[in-house]
């Protein structure tokens, strides 16, 4: 079981309280996810040309300064690191192929949780409420933000399992649900180039989407492609650089509820999760329909 | 009336009062205030009061209930009045899956869209919907009557038993065994009679029955290769 939430905000003027408002709604989630939890942050953008990495180690004595500090002299780059709990966001002044290179090539222990120019990605074990400030999660200002809480009922309580997954720069994706053609789904996509890290069915769905778009596919063509391709129970909320989507499967019996008005979109497994946004009681409330492509952009 | 504020006074403590009052309790219009989408809200009550809920709510809400009369002021979440045996539950909003599912009597009315499965299993329930339901509504639906005024979503009245099915807008496609039936005139008065009890201003005579063709009731032998 678990639980998912996403929050679009349309009105920029809401930007400074993004995450105090998922906040709220990642800790509505805590019943249907009390083991562990992750979120996707979309805010601060570093400059054209520099690149953000969210990294995770266990060890909260890990030498962050140290990784930063061999990095930059590998690759002649400035670098800014910054330790958050176990997590840590590394800026560097150059764009991510290098740097994810490096650290595949020198420094396995070290987890990439994310990457891009906008996006940060926090996943930890405990409560939502606890990871929510472990991690500052009310103070991160941005545009939108997705969230997902885990119960855990068949594997372990750990954080290479935890969704949001991030296939590619500045995406993430998260999944309630389980699909049934994953096994060939995954050879099909490790054909076309795209490498996985875990066994995880929805890690196969985070990178379907990824490579849909990367191929050029506009954010409701990629869902709508997905909806023929990927077989089984789901519904995803999926984040991109100025993009929103939400899509569930035809016979739609993983839950999720969507509220919309005139400053923000958003959707949680559960209506407990949007009972605090401002303004809810005169917003827009519905349950999305069985495939049907739901996406709303920046632009 | 007796206000309470879920924000104040925990859910289950509420449920307990309401489920525990006696047959000749005074304590007959009761409102919650500040639901914020709690589960499994006024569920189990057997005595005739009314009880009104100001926003929206979450799963299973007026689950089992006998006698009471329930009204959401909002939209509702899954499995509304489901297994209901008597009384009425009203929804002002829209209502998510399994409204009304297994329910067994009594008048559930949802005065806004219903989500999928609307009337899954029902058992005798009366289910009046002034907006449209989603996909795979009334499946195997045995008894009662579901009344959708506005359009039915894919595979209505799956697998349906004798529940009787009355739809005035678009059906998107009609489930295995469930077929559209001649409308007569008993099945108009019970319709008229459901719509005003449901205070819905719609014309019976622009509305069409489906139901059970009867096919799936007994094994055919033209079936035997499938087992």
């Amino acid at each position: 079981m678990c639980g998912i939430v996403g929050l679009f905000l349309k009105n920029p003027a809401l930007k400074p309280e993004l995450g105090k408002h998922v906040e709220t709604m990642l800790i509505g989630m805590s019943e249907r996810g009390p083991d562990s939890a992750g979120i996707a942050v979309y805010h601060s953008e570093v400059p054209e040309g520099q690149s953000k990495l969210t990294l995770f180690n266990a060890d909260p004595h890990y030498h962050w300064r140290g990784l930063a500090g061999a990095l930059g002299e590998a690759l002649d780059v400035e670098t800014d690191i910054d330790q958050k709990g176990n997590h840590a966001r590394l800026v560097a002044h150059c764009p991510e192929a290098p740097v994810l290179a490096w650290l595949h090539a020198n420094h396995p222990e070290i987890r990439i949780m994310g990457y891009g120019r906008l996006m940060e990605v926090y996943k930890d074990m405990g409560l939502p409420a606890e990871v929510a400030s472990r991690y500052g999660l009310a103070f991160m200002e941005g545009s939108h933000a997705i969230g997902h809480t885990r119960m855990a009922t068949e594997s372990a309580v750990t954080t290479e399992h935890s969704h949001p997954f991030t296939p590619a720069a500045d995406m993430c994706l998260v999944h309630n649900g389980s699909l049934s053609n994953h096994n060939n789904l995954r050879k099909w996509l490790r054909r076309h180039g795209q490498e996985f890290e875990t066994d995880n069915d929805s890690e196969v769905a985070a990178r379907y989407f990824a490579y849909r778009l990367s191929e050029g596919a506009s954010l409701q063509e990629a869902m709508e492609a997905g909806l023929a391709d990927l077989d089984g129970f789901f519904t995803f909320t999926m984040g991109t650089k100025d993009g929103f989507a939400v899509l569930r499967d035809a016979i739609a019996c993983k839950p999720a509820v969507l509220a919309e008005n005139d400053d923000w979109v958003a959707m949680a497994s559960e209506f407990r999760s949007l009972a605090y946004l401002p303004n809810i009681e005169k917003a827009k409330i519905w349950e999305p329909a069985p495939a049907t492509v739901y996406t709303w952009s920046l632009h | 009336m007796i206000v309470v504020d879920l924000e104040k006074t925990p859910l289950r403590e509420i449920n307990q009062r309401l489920q525990g009052l006696p047959a000749d309790t005074n304590e007959r219009l009761w409102k919650l205030i500040n639901p914020h989408g709690e589960h499994a809200c006024a569920v189990g009550l057997t005595q005739p009061i009314e009880v009104h809920i100001d926003g929206h709510i979450g799963y299973y809400c007026a689950g089992m209930n006998q006698n009471a009369k329930v009204v959401i002021h909002g939209q509702c979440g899954v499995g509304v009045a489901e297994n209901m045996m008597s009384g009425e539950v009203v929804v002002r909003g829209t209502a998510s899956s399994a409204a009304g599912a297994t329910g067994q009597g009594g008048l559930l009315v949802i005065q806004g869209d219903a989500g999928t499965r609307c009337g899954i299993s029902m058992k005798g329930i009366d289910i009046v919907v002034k907006g449209s339901v989603g996909a795979m509504s009334g499946f195997m639906a045995q008894s009662g009557s579901l009344v959708i005024c506005g359009d039915a979503g894919a595979n209505l009245g799956d697998s349906i038993y004798e529940a009787k099915l009355f739809v005035r807008g678009k059906v998107e496609s009609l489930g295995a065994d469930c077929i559209e039936k001649k409308m007569m005139p008993n099945h108009l008065e019970k319709l008229k009679r459901l719509l005003e009890r449901a205070e819905i201003d719609a014309d019976a005579s622009e509305f069409r029955r489906y139901g059970s063709a009867r096919k799936l009731y007994n094994f055919h032998v033209d079936n035997l290769d499938a087992y």
